[in-house]
């Protein structure tokens, strides 16, 4: 049992923490947000160049061949500085997607290309209804001479607008819900028949709602097997939230620091408001849900890397996410209570903070989704 | 980054459960499953099974018994213990007063208390707490007043746990005025066999009796018995809180505790269907158990941090918080699961285990409100740890 990042791990976490400090800090992340695209090239290819884009990827495609526990303090400094850039749907979706799915030709062809920060990718999934579902699809792909045509609507695709390529899930069999059925392509999101209606998110990102009508992609473009892509999509998608955990506990260590300084120099009363217990007692509330959501986020990210059993993996990952969400909504609300009215303004970085944390908490699914899954994949007598 | 145990303390691990298969008597351990009140033979049989063991003082010194152990190992031990349902150790001589003594106590008084301590043979119990001193401990008022070799003791102490069947009590008495109420105190070792200790039970909302007031008029205390200086016993007080156990989130009893819930309500029915089936109950229930999982995580990274030989600080405060709290839902989940039965009390058929678990849960519900009361309350925690680790 060790909890320390290796020297590897920490010698990366602390050149990425300079890096957000010394380029990405709170004016900078503001400009790149008010920007017309919405993200930074210039960041994407600092962050190639330290690496952490293909940390995650094999040695042959360019990478390191590291795991979400090595990507963890990378998340943790992009929560504190809060990075808008589309890292994770990138590096821990689309990049893994590919990774664990695509043909040999496309991996070698992908792969390589966002080691080195020259491709971007988004995960087009999300349909109108379907909340956190992951079978719910409706999208159809019908087989053609030379590969698929793809038909439908998904909606709030994160990273959409910036990325060049696309992760689609369409039904190739089955309806509705059924596990069976589901498929993965690899789209362009130049292909003809591809439009997007791009938005911003509330925690600074870009979305867009995308319609896909007929596209044509061949059939090389398949990731997985037609019609057994649930597996892969759970599998890479629980990779993500355990990333996206960890990214939350740098957010909400952010807060917390943030909070805890305003305590102790905002005076009332002629006294510190740190000085009130009633505020005291909040803010350990505070720190206790920090120290819990790094403890869940460790686990989750150890169990997508190391646990070969879905079901088990599945629970761990829900847990954390049921942790993480709570802390979510906990550290953000009583941030901005404890700041009073500075922490309502957008000029301070805690209003930005809360509302990274707030759609961190519905992010691949909310609270009550993930007990429920969780008490799916539990066993009902054992503890 | 490893999150799992080592090769040698899996090891371990199995080494602890297949001793506590062959040694825990299966009627201690029934008694404890069930929650019926231990009684001083019961706590004693289990004390000096472990100590024939040589594992009842794991954190002494090596010379004075302990194991050596690290704290994983440490850990492991308790947390096991726990969950294979054996008696609770009686923490006041063995993880109180020994470990004040080892650092406090003189030679005479290290070899006079402890190999009683280690072998069970002395009972020990705490007077902390007076009916005016609380969360705020300082403000005690029992004196203790030197004439020639004695100390005479005048006062009261109350909450006093298992001092009806204490050999020994250790106290913080005052034993001069002072400005400050902090300064003054002195920690005195009193034989409870002394003339003018009286105690008297308070018996809980349970009806359970663990928990007494005890007396002292005109106690007279020899001044050997003193631990540390004259006046300097909030240092020790200090000490002490600093020296807390890290096994106060009490997991392994907790994980026991959510198995035997799962059971209760894999075999309860709600419109026909198990109430654990049921999503309203189904989601409390795997909140406690996330909590429960987080909190395990949490205390391992904790130690982890302790394996330097640090100290624990604010750590404990919040394991304590955290731990106490999941207790406290799993009593209550208990109590929503039997539903109307719970209102059971005794006498009750003892042949029918469910009597006998309906009739047992509103008690331990009762009773364990004590968790987030005793040994600091959860809101003195709370101060702990702002001031602490907060510097507020």
């Amino acid at each position: 049992m060790n909890f320390d990042y290796n020297e590897e791990q920490q010698l990366l976490a602390a050149s990425i923490r300079r890096f957000v400090e010394r380029d990405y800090g709170f004016e900078t992340r503001r400009r790149i947000v008010a920007s017309g695209e919405g993200w930074s090239r210039e960041v994407w290819a600092q962050l190639a160049k330290l690496g952490v884009l293909g940390l995650a990827l094999s040695e042959e495609h360019g990478g390191f061949g590291g795991g979400a526990t090595d990507l963890a303090a990378v998340m943790e400094a992009f929560g504190d500085a809060l990075v808008v850039e589309p890292f994770l749907s990138t590096v821990a979706l689309g990049a893994q997607f590919v990774a664990r799915g695509a043909t040999p030709a496309l991996r070698g062809a992908i792969l390589p290309a966002i080691a080195e920060g020259r491709l971007t990718m988004a995960f087009a999934h999300t349909e109108r209804g379907a909340r956190y579902d992951l079978a719910r699809i409706a999208t159809r792909a019908r087989r053609t001479a030379d590969g698929y045509a793809i038909d439908g609507e998904k909606r709030v695709v994160l990273h959409a607008p910036c990325s060049e390529m696309l992760v689609v899930s369409a039904r190739t069999d089955g309806g509705a819900a059924d596990a069976r059925g589901v498929s993965l392509f690899l789209v362009e999101a130049a292909t003809p028949g591809v439009s997007m209606h791009r938005f911003g998110t509330l925690d600074g990102c870009t979305a867009a709602d995308i319609a896909l009508r007929d596209v044509r992609v061949g059939a090389d473009a398949l990731i997985g097997e037609d019609g057994k892509a649930l597996a892969l999509i759970e599998e890479v998608v629980d990779f993500a939230t355990a990333l996206l955990c960890a990214e939350a506990v740098g957010a909400i260590a952010y807060a917390n620091a943030a909070t805890l300084e305003y305590l102790k120099t905002r005076k009332q009363f002629g006294v510190p408001i740190g000085s009130f217990q009633a505020l005291q007692h909040r803010m350990v509330d505070m720190v206790i849900a920090h120290e819990q959501a790094q403890s869940m986020a460790s686990l989750a990210c150890a169990a997508v890397d190391r646990e070969p059993d879905p079901i088990a993996r599945k629970r761990v990952v829900s847990a954390a996410k049921v942790k993480i969400s709570d802390a979510c909504r906990r550290v953000s609300q009583e941030s901005v209570q404890l700041h009073g009215g500075m922490g309502m303004s957008d000029e301070m970085k805690v209003s930005h903070t809360f509302r990274r944390l707030t759609t961190i908490a519905q992010q691949f699914g909310d609270a009550e989704h993930h007990l429920e899954r969780f008490a799916a994949v539990s066993d009902r007598r054992r503890g | 980054m490893d999150l799992d145990y080592s090769p040698e303390e899996r090891a371990f691990r199995d080494e602890v459960r297949g001793w506590l298969r062959a040694n825990l008597p299966a009627e201690l351990r029934k008694k404890v499953v069930d929650y019926r009140e231990l009684t001083r033979d019961d706590l004693l049989r289990w004390h000096k099974l472990l100590a024939a063991k040589g594992w009842i003082a794991p954190s002494w010194p090596v010379e004075w018994g302990g194991t050596g152990w690290s704290v994983v190992q440490r850990y492991i031990f308790e947390e096991e213990c726990g969950y294979a349902g054996a008696p609770p150790l009686v923490p006041f001589g063995l993880m109180m007063c020994a470990p004040v003594l080892l650092q406090f106590g003189t030679e005479a008084q290290k070899k006079r208390f402890l190999p009683g301590i280690y072998s069970g043979d002395e009972f020990w119990c705490q007077g902390y707490s007076e009916p005016g001193a609380g969360s705020d401990l300082a403000s005690l008022r029992t004196t203790a007043k030197r004439e020639g070799d004695h100390y005479l003791v005048n006062g009261q102490k109350t909450w006093t746990t298992l001092a009806h069947m204490a050999d020994w009590i250790f106290c913080l008495v005052r034993s001069e005025a002072a400005d400050k109420k902090q300064e003054g105190i002195s920690f005195l070792l009193i034989d409870m066999k002394s003339p003018g200790v009286a105690v008297r039970p308070l018996v809980l909302m349970d009806g359970g009796h663990e928990v007494n007031e005890v007396f002292f008029d005109d106690v007279r205390v020899p001044i050997g018995n003193l631990v540390h200086e004259e006046g300097k016993g909030w240092t020790v007080a200090k000490f002490l809180l600093g020296h807390e156990r890290m096994n106060t989130a009490r997991i392994g009893a907790s994980r026991r505790e959510l198995e035997k819930l799962k059971m209760l309500a894999a075999s309860e029915t709600k419109d026909g269907h198990p109430l654990i089936d049921d999503p309203r109950f189904r989601d409390r229930l795997s909140r406690v158990e996330i909590e429960l999982m987080a909190l395990e995580i949490t205390n391992l990274r904790f130690l982890d941090r302790l394996r330097g030989g640090r100290a624990p600080g604010a750590e404990v405060s919040m394991l304590k918080i955290t731990g106490t709290e999941i207790q406290q839902a799993l009593t209550e989940l208990a109590m929503q699961a039997v539903g109307p039965e719970a209102q059971r009390r005794g006498p009750f058929d003892e042949a029918d285990p469910f009597d006998a678990l309906a009739a047992s849960v509103a008690g331990r519900y009762c009773n364990y409100r004590k968790t987030s009361i005793y040994a600091g309350s959860n809101e003195i925690q709370r101060n702990i740890i702002a001031k602490r680790l907060l510097d507020l």
